[in-house]
């Protein structure tokens, strides 16, 4: 498992990548009330904004960590956002991603570095 | 409110204390420290106050006695700047009421309250400081005192006055905008009915040094909850309540603000005392002929809040803009408040609001969003 400093987590899962953030960043967040998702079949960017979050406190935005394509979303966050803050490194994942370029996971932080970052 | 300063010159209150010790995020609102939520969270926090009860620290907001040679010359002297009554407000009641500008503006939204030989108003924090100028320079022989050594409390929701009753059984009696005075852990506190977010309750000005014990004794109570900022925000909101400097300020008129209910018969055109408050023009000829345009309550469709300075769109012109906007853990669903031409202000209106550049369908909902809870 893979962190970025924008405080997502990278799973790989066979061929694709599985995206979501962590708890800390659920955390800062506060209560999740609105999810939008990407369409299934989009092409991304890296640093494209691809999820839209609204939590009791403000609007924030998801970018893509890697070039891609969006083949799966979690359709259970859209009827119930308050999953993310439950469960934010497990069913609430956010996409999955078919990476164009896996070795853009390379530069993505360890756990162990993770946990270093948020202090 | 909400002139935000920079962390390192924020004021603390004398419950900062308890408020770290109770897991308070402190955030800077109107030069002080407050606490925008506890460990709860915002939506519990606001649930917990619908449901049981919740104590808010309001004590940045401002405390002033004001004093006359007598009540009538008092009250008399105080409308010269409100548009509200204060004449004929009896002893031990409280009114809200609008302070306005020339221009028929808004400076500032407060309650009064009738304590005798004086008036006990309370002002917003970040208004608070211009509000005691504006006093002290128009109300010539009316003494203007601001309270300094009292915190301000808020005990609010479904179960406040069970748990205020227990510490002081008398407070049953009060009804919704009664005032009085009442003895809690061993200080005399200045009580009101009331509120700021839909709910019965009550709000208690308390000496300083008393202010940790009556906090902690409420918070003693299993139904009562500390309460931050963030759920004070989103219970007000779905009580149709304004925040000054969001949804009123000194551009917006009190006709505007649909607050014409805070203007009683006898400062209204044909009263015993018709204007005579700044800005009466005006704001008489609104109240006579409508306003332009409308403070409403807004419904975007969806779950996607829609925030302050969301646009509003009819017909491909932009219309209008949201004041106040937010997801309403009640309402389930997002809620806003803004203003709209008089045409478009009636309820059931179908507007758009302009989201991360997509027109959204909103409707005009009526205010509040939610039936008030008070004991009448």
């Amino acid at each position: 498992m893979k962190f970025t400093e924008e405080h997502e987590w990278l799973r790989p899962e066979d061929e694709l990548v599985v995206v979501g953030i962590t708890e800390h960043a659920a955390e800062q967040l506060g209560d999740i009330v609105f999810i939008e998702l990407p369409e299934v079949g989009t092409q991304v960017n890296k640093d494209d904004e691809v999820v839209v979050i609204e939590s009791v406190k403000a609007a924030s935005d998801i970018l893509a960590p890697i070039d891609g394509e969006i083949v799966e979303v979690n359709e259970a966050l859209v009827e119930d956002p308050g999953k993310v803050n439950e469960d934010p490194t497990g069913d609430a994942w956010f996409f999955k991603i078919k990476p164009a370029e896996p070795e853009q996971m390379d530069e993505y932080m360890s756990e162990a570095a993770y946990m270093k970052y948020v202090g | 409110m909400g002139q935000d300063a920079p962390a390192d010159e924020m004021i603390d209150l004398p419950l900062a204390g308890l408020h770290a010790e109770l897991g308070g995020k402190m955030v800077p609102f109107a030069g002080y420290a407050m606490p925008v939520q506890y460990a709860a969270g915002v939506m519990k926090e606001h649930q917990h106050t619908r449901a049981a009860a919740g104590l808010f620290d309001v004590s940045h907001m401002g405390q002033v006695i004001l004093r006359g040679a007598d009540a009538e010359t008092l009250a008399l002297a105080f409308e010269s700047l409100t548009p509200a009554a204060v004449l004929g407000l009896k002893e031990g009641r409280q009114r809200y009421g609008l302070l306005t500008n020339d221009a028929g503006g808004i400076l500032d939204d407060l309650m009064f309250a009738n304590r005798g030989d004086h008036l006990f108003v309370v002002v917003n924090a970040a208004c608070k400081a211009a509000d005691i100028a504006h006093m002290r320079a128009n109300l010539p022989g009316i003494e203007v005192e601001e309270i300094t050594d009292r915190c301000l409390l808020a005990l609010q929701g479904p179960g406040a006055e069970a748990a205020l009753a227990r510490l002081a059984p008398e407070v049953a009696e009060m009804r919704f905008m009664d005032v009085g005075y009442v003895t809690l852990e061993g200080a005399e506190c200045w009580i009101s009915r009331s509120g700021y977010t839909g709910e019965d309750g009550f709000e208690i000005s308390i000496p300083n040094e008393a202010a940790e014990p009556v906090a902690r004794a409420l918070l003693a109570d299993d139904s009562v909850l500390p309460i931050g900022l963030g759920a004070r925000d989103s219970l007000r909101l779905e009580a149709g309540l304004c925040l000054y400097g969001h949804d009123i300020d000194e551009t917006t008129s009190p006709i505007e603000a649909a607050l014409q209910w805070s203007i009683q018969k006898a400062r209204r055109a044909g009263g015993d005392r018709a204007g005579g408050f700044p800005g009466a023009e005006r704001i008489l000829a609104e109240l006579d002929s409508g306003p332009a345009r409308l403070r409403v309550g807004l419904r975007p469709e969806g779950r996607a809040p829609m925030r302050e300075g969301v646009t509003l769109h009819h017909a491909g012109a932009e219309v209008g803009r949201i004041t106040s906007g937010a997801f309403g853990p009640s309402v389930a669903g997002p809620v806003a408040m803004g203003y709209l031409p008089a045409a478009l202000a009636t309820p059931g209106t179908a507007v758009e609001g302009a989201l991360r550049g997509k027109m959204l369908p909103v409707s005009v909902a009526s205010l509040p969003f939610l039936p008030a809870n008070f004991k009448r």
